[in-house]
């Protein structure tokens, strides 16, 4: 459980909705509400990062713990279907950056200003975010990789 | 020396005294009275294919643990002349145990284009063989003979090293027919 404390400085100052594992912020404030849990807070460790899709929007959330009071807390932020792009917070969480990779990867969250944004997971020819609702689940049957003895192949 | 009959080619005699050519006893025609032995080239090439694969061993799964089971003591796969070989410079025989994802097919290709010819592969276990549960999935190829040429299914999941024993021997007897997939 996120200290309620915590939880409330972030409401007030960053207009977050809070939930049962954390908050939510605005797009515009993600990097100024995880400096001050970093800073301010104490919240030094980046647990990991995660992705999902609803019905309306990409999710991206963020879990950073303070160490000291072994308090773990959900930083999430709503990210538009139609404009997939968020802040990267690689610069913020050094740990962050695989961790987007993978959303960029799976999911086709692009982040600004991330160090290394390639794929992670997935061939650097692969077509399509696979876990996207809207990734057909034949796709890649008639997908085949590039190989020396079959150069004609890729797609 | 004169009363022993003389060999006919294609008529089965016995493996001369001391040596372990059992397998191939009907292709060999010994002369009589001396130190001679006739047998066809191709023959005698089979069976020391067949007796000395070494195989490049790649373990992508599951597999590879029963794959580790049959070269371990118990089922041995040294008393048949087959020892795993860390390159594909030094191989002969491939064998996939696992699943093949679409990013590490690439290199199944390279390794395998980088063996020696003649060259076999066995393909270990319902993944390998098919993509089985896995065919439908966004990273997995359905069957490593998309990538390469495959000689022999082992069927499986995993297969147990008994299963993967008889594919070695059915490897064996297409080898001894001068047979196989790749080039």
């Amino acid at each position: 459980m996120p200290a309620p404390e915590i939880v409330a400085v972030l409401t007030s100052r960053f207009s977050a909705a809070s939930f049962a594992l954390g908050v939510e912020v605005p797009a515009a404030s993600l990097l100024a509400a995880l400096r001050a849990l970093r800073d301010v807070h104490g919240y030094r460790y980046y647990v990991l990062g995660s992705g999902a899709e609803t019905e309306s929007s990409f999710e991206v959330a963020h879990a950073v713990r303070n160490i000291e009071s072994n308090d773990t807390l959900f930083v999430k932020v709503r990210v538009p279907k139609d404009a997939p792009e968020i802040d990267s917070i690689a610069f913020v969480y050094a740990g962050a950056e695989w961790q987007e990779r993978e959303i960029w990867d799976l999911f086709g969250v692009s982040f600004r200003a991330h160090p290394d944004p390639r794929r992670i997971l997935m061939p650097d020819d692969y077509p399509g975010h696979p876990l996207r609702k809207s990734f057909a689940m034949d796709t890649p049957w008639g997908y085949r990789p590039a190989t020396p003895g079959n150069p004609e192949a890729g797609s | 020396m004169a009363d022993e009959p003389l060999p006919v080619l294609g008529q089965p005699a016995a493996a001369p005294a001391g040596t372990a050519l059992t397998d191939i006893a009907e292709e060999v025609v010994r002369f009589p009275g001396g130190g001679v032995a006739v047998l066809r080239s191709d023959a005698l090439f089979h069976w020391a294919q067949k007796s000395s694969m070494w195989p490049l061993t790649f373990g992508l799964a599951c597999c590879a643990i029963e794959m580790m089971a049959t070269f371990a003591g118990r089922f041995d796969l040294d008393r048949f002349g087959i020892f795993l070989r860390p390159t594909p410079r030094q191989s002969d025989v491939m064998i996939i145990a696992g699943t093949v994802t679409i990013k590490m097919a690439p290199r199944i290709r390279t390794l395998y284009d980088q063996m020696a010819h003649p060259k076999w592969v066995i393909s270990m276990g319902s993944c390998a063989n098919s993509g089985d549960h896995y065919r439908n999935v966004y990273s997995v190829v359905p069957g490593v003979d998309h990538v390469i040429p495959v000689d022999i299914y082992v069927a499986g999941c995993p297969p147990t090293p008994e299963a993967l024993l008889e594919g070695i021997f059915a490897l064996q007897r297409k080898i001894m027919e001068g047979d196989r997939a790749g080039a």
